[in-house]
């Protein structure tokens, strides 16, 4: 029988429609799957294997009765602990929410639960989606899955959505929910050699996802395949009216309109990512990147990004504001963590609250962002990053008008060693490609390349046009097709 | 120009007055949650997840609200910004959930625009002040701590929370307390007819921050005050009263005027302060990232305009020119919505009962309203909201003196017992027989009586006592039980004095 857990999301709900297997197997195998990793990976900050069993009895059930399935009808997934989802401690990796229990479902969680597929449970990440190793979740650090060869140092999974790369990696999860504000989805994905795509902002609701910084956060999907993201992305997607933000237009079918083949498409790559002192490997996979969507059919064109030097700065401006406003709700009044010392008043209540609740990187960005708020520095910081984001979304319109999508590397480095990043400014440094496409809203995504000379992957990313996921995606598929990326991590759990 | 002054031990000083009002929308649910809005009900049945600042949870604009608020600012004559945008106001307080308010400082949706205000009803021509609106912007009302549930906790009260206020800040430029007085009333008044806020004070609907400072005549302005919460009319003229006086004091010892914040008690009839502008908070406003830019087309601004109803200003002319009444009672009867709605209720029931155009009777009813109606509900300690009859009998009741049925001295009467019965002003007019006769037999028979009993009286008439003829038909009226009617008595009495 095939091993359930290699499946891929397509391959899984494809197999329990057709009758192959049943729900309820697959979701046996995964929990399992997810029980027997969970010491050594730490990928998960709560199971909940009963769910996940429910979910798939339902759909057996409904096959049983010829019933319609849904998109995802029988695909267990992973879902990063920012959603909320009913009755399940929801605590974005923070001691703030710890024992929280939201009474409403995130609309990206429903979604997903509508469509057919099963919570295997939440997923380890940077406490309030703020890191990009994972070390910064109050639950423990995730370990990847992946080893350098002879080499037992624990590595980075990427981060913030870490747990998600991580369990997809290890073949625990088929598939998980992410969420990306300057790079949370892709750079975990290129860590651990999956797919993953943040989609253009607004089209997943931000409706009960715990807030970061609101102009950026997006929800995506992380996943074996381009095929796969497609899929799930599908599901994910859509209109809602709780959320202001929210994207007014239709779903596209975009696993149905899903192609390799780019003849007449242009892809533009920036001078301005060939930064000095590029890793060697990275600039060879993205030569390589480039020969594949040649071979593909597209034209590549020289393009200029002019303000991405300043992307980086920009972001670390913006969305540090945004969360230290997002996250002055955890105050130690109406749920979550409250510390309150005897004889303590309201301010000092405040004070230790969130003192013990929040980590060191939360506390950090609060402070920037309160201090870049603060009168007096609001318009050196804020309104000018303000600016300059204009000015970055601009670059990108511009580019636009001469190609269809745009090729570059997924982060600056393989993965790296937990603990080898002491420095926060080092940190923030790997996000360099990644924040541009969240400053512009725009749709990305990273697809697995290849290994670096350590054995580690290497992801590629493709930024498109506002609203064309569709091109995205079959960009990603052309890369995938021709990267013929199968490495997996070797079991050493 | 205003010549209110406070006389201080150094010369004269003039107060320079500015309001900010805080007025609760008019509407159903909260600005951006779909919570009800009821006053009164138990603590925390009106709060949603948004409004208690659950994870995740964002807010969404309810146009209603902001409906109301560009209805406001087109009843001022204001500019309405069809580009508004939502900042968030940070700061933490136990009655805060979200640890921002929702408000509008970059870009308000409503801009400059007016209120005129009237000084002295009785000489309202010469007694008119136009008075400068700065803004209005839409924002989240806070919750409420209750410190008396328990001995040693506060506890929250979230039902205010997320409520929908506007923001009125008008310019500085009132400069007395009658005139401040006469701005909230004014702007009471406005919104109440608009029908975007209930204008109860007392239910903390509306509240006014009243910034006040002192200054030479004709100087340059002062350091200002801001007294905060003040919830009635009379308050904010006894707030611009006790604080301009303090501050007099203050300069004329010698000392300086800081610009804080103040609370005012009204037992001790005095401000006190409530925290220096050095331990103001640093609000770190910022566009709000949850919500886009409040963009609005031209319909939803014509909508608004068509939907108004008439303002209190164009009411008054009309009452003053098309129903030729007084600048005074035109002014008291479109002071309040409720007052003119009556009105014209009455006016209405009153012309429809007489077939006369409501031109002919506005006089009539008018002066019945002021002077006979309000009296007597005055007596019950009762008003037009509680009043026993409604304007359609009240108006039958004017056509029976309209008609000559019954006398001005009988309707008295009769509206004694229609306020004491309910009953139909017909129907008690019947059964009490109080109709008035025309009988100019019994009339003349009555005349002659009272002549023969007071023939010393007619003399002194003859001998040029003119005063005394209202003596005659007095009497005669009393002889008659009053149900004469009073044309045919004054005609007879004349000639009966001939």
């Amino acid at each position: 029988m095939t091993n359930l857990t290699d499946l891929t999301l397509t391959g899984i709900r494809d197999g329990v429609a057709g009758g192959d297997f049943t729900a309820t197997e697959v979701a046996t195998a995964f929990n399992g799957a997810v029980a027997e990793a969970q010491e050594a990976l730490n990928a998960f900050i709560v199971t909940t294997p009963e769910a996940a069993l429910a979910a798939a009895a339902k759909v057996d059930a409904d096959r049983a009765a010829g019933k319609p399935l849904g998109k995802l009808a029988g695909v267990p997934i992973g879902m990063k602990d920012l959603f909320a989802t009913k009755g399940v401690q929801t605590t974005a990796a923070s001691k703030i929410l710890e024992g929280f229990k939201p009474e409403y479902e995130s609309t990206v969680s429903q979604k997903l639960w509508d469509a057919g597929a099963g919570l295997l449970g939440k997923l380890n990440l940077d406490q309030f989606a703020m890191g990009s190793s994972n070390e910064s979740s109050a639950y423990g650090k995730v370990t990847s899955p992946w080893r350098r060869p002879n080499d037992t140092a624990a590595l980075a999974p990427g981060g913030s959505s870490g747990g998600s790369s991580a369990a997809v990696a290890a073949r625990i999860v088929p598939a998980a929910t992410g969420t990306d504000t300057g790079g949370s989805i892709r750079q975990p994905a290129a860590f651990t050699g999956i797919s993953g795509i943040k989609p253009t902002y607004g089209r997943c609701s931000r409706w009960g996802i715990v807030a970061f910084a609101s102009s950026l956060d997006q929800a995506g999907p992380m996943a074996h395949t381009v095929q796969d993201c497609a899929v799930m992305l599908e599901a994910m997607a859509g209109f809602d009216a709780k959320d202001a933000t929210s994207l007014d237009m239709p779903v596209p079918n975009w696993e149905a309109a899903l192609s390799g083949d780019l003849k007449g498409k242009k892809v533009g790559i920036p001078r301005e990512y060939r930064i000095d002192g590029l890793n060697a490997e990275v600039a060879k996979s993205w030569d390589e990147g480039i020969a594949w969507l040649k071979d593909a059919g597209a034209e590549v064109v020289d393009i200029s990004l002019p303000h991405s030097k300043y992307a980086l700065a920009t972001y670390y401006i913006i969305a540090p504001a945004e969360a230290s406003s997002n996250l002055a709700r955890y105050d130690g009044v109406r749920y979550g963590l409250r510390d309150l010392p005897d004889g303590a008043n309201l301010q000092e209540m405040y004070a230790a609250t969130r003192a013990a609740g929040f980590g060191d990187e939360v506390k950090r960005r609060i402070l920037i962002g309160t201090y870049v708020l603060s009168a007096g520095f609001y318009d050196a910081y804020y309104t000018q990053a303000q600016k300059v984001r204009t000015l970055i979304a601009r670059d990108f319109e511009e580019a636009f008008k001469q190609v269809d999508v745009i090729l570059a590397p997924t982060a600056p480095t393989s993965a790296f060693a937990l603990g080898e990043k002491t420095n926060p400014l080092d940190m923030y440094l790997g996000d360099v490609f990644s924040v541009p496409a969240s400053l512009a809203g725009l749709p990305a995504m990273s697809v697995p390349a290849g290994l670096d000379s350590q054995g580690l992957p290497l992801g590629l990313q493709i930024i498109g046009r506002p609203f064309d996921e569709q091109g995205v995606l079959n960009a990603g598929l052309a890369i995938e097709q021709r990267a013929g990326f199968s490495a997996k991590p070797e079991k050493w759990w | 120009m205003s010549d209110y002054r406070i006389q201080g031990a150094t010369g004269e000083w003039e107060v320079v007055i500015g309001l900010e009002v805080h007025a609760q929308v008019t509407s159903n649910a909260k600005l951006f949650s779909g919570s009800a809005t009821a006053f009164g009900a138990e603590p925390n049945s009106q709060v949603s997840l948004i409004d208690a600042a659950m994870p995740g949870m964002l807010p969404v604009p309810n146009m209603e609200c902001i409906r109301q608020a560009v209805r406001t600012g087109i009843a001022i004559g204001a500019q309405i910004n069809k580009w508004s945008r939502f900042d968030r106001k940070n700061y933490f307080y136990a009655d805060l959930p979200q640890g921002y308010q929702i408000s509008q400082l970059y870009h308000p949706i409503v801009g400059e625009g007016e209120i005129e205000i009237t000084l002295d009803e009785k000489n309202p021509e010469t007694s008119k002040k136009v008075i400068g609106v700065e803004r209005i912007h839409v924002e989240q009302d806070a919750g409420k701590l209750m410190h008396d549930q328990h001995p040693t906790m506060s506890y929250v009260d979230l039902n205010r929370s997320g409520v929908a206020l506007m923001e009125i800040v008008s310019r500085p430029d009132m400069r007395s307390p009658a005139e401040a007085g006469a701005y909230l009333a004014k702007l009471r008044s406005i919104l109440r007819y608009v029908g975007s806020c209930d204008g109860n004070m007392d239910q903390g609907s509306m509240r006014a921050d009243v910034n006040v400072s002192v200054r030479r005549p004709g100087d340059e302005f002062g350091t200002r005050t801001e007294t905060k919460n003040v919830n009635s009319v009379r308050f904010v003229m006894a707030v611009v009263e006790s604080e301009a006086k303090r501050q007099v004091a203050v300069i004329e010892d010698g000392g300086k005027i800081v610009q804080e914040t103040r609370l005012y008690d009204p037992d001790r009839n005095e401000t006190r302060s409530m925290r220096s502008k050095e331990d103001a908070h640093d609000y770190r406003y910022f566009p709000d990232p949850d919500l886009l830019p409040l963009v609005l087309d031209d319909a939803f601004v014509e909508e608004a305009r068509a939907s108004l109803p008439e303002l209190p200003d164009a009411k008054r002319a009309r009452y003053e020119g098309a129903l030729g009444l007084t600048a005074y009672a035109a002014g008291v009867l479109t002071a309040e919505v409720d007052t003119a709605r009556w009105f014209e209720a009455l006016l209405a029931a009153t012309a429809t009962a007489q077939n006369k155009p409501e031109g002919e009777v506005a006089k009539q009813a008018s002066n019945w309203l002021l002077s006979e109606f309000f009296g007597a509900l005055n007596k019950l300690g009762k008003d037009l909201a509680s009043s026993p009859i409604d304007a359609e009998k009240a108006g039958q009741l004017l056509a029976l003196v309209g008609n000559g049925t019954i006398s001005g001295s009988i309707a008295k009467q009769v509206l004694e017992k229609m306020l004491e019965t309910g009953d139909d002003a017909a129907t008690i007019v019947e059964r009490e027989g109080l109709k008035q006769t025309s009988d100019t037999g019994a009339i003349e028979a009555a005349v002659a009586t009272i002549m023969a009993n007071n023939a010393d009286k007619v003399e002194q008439y003859k001998a040029g006592k003119e005063a005394l003829f209202g003596f005659f038909v007095g009497q005669t009226m009393k002889a008659m039980a009053g149900k004469a009617n009073p044309q045919i008595v004054n005609e007879l009495v004349k000639k009966a004095l001939a």
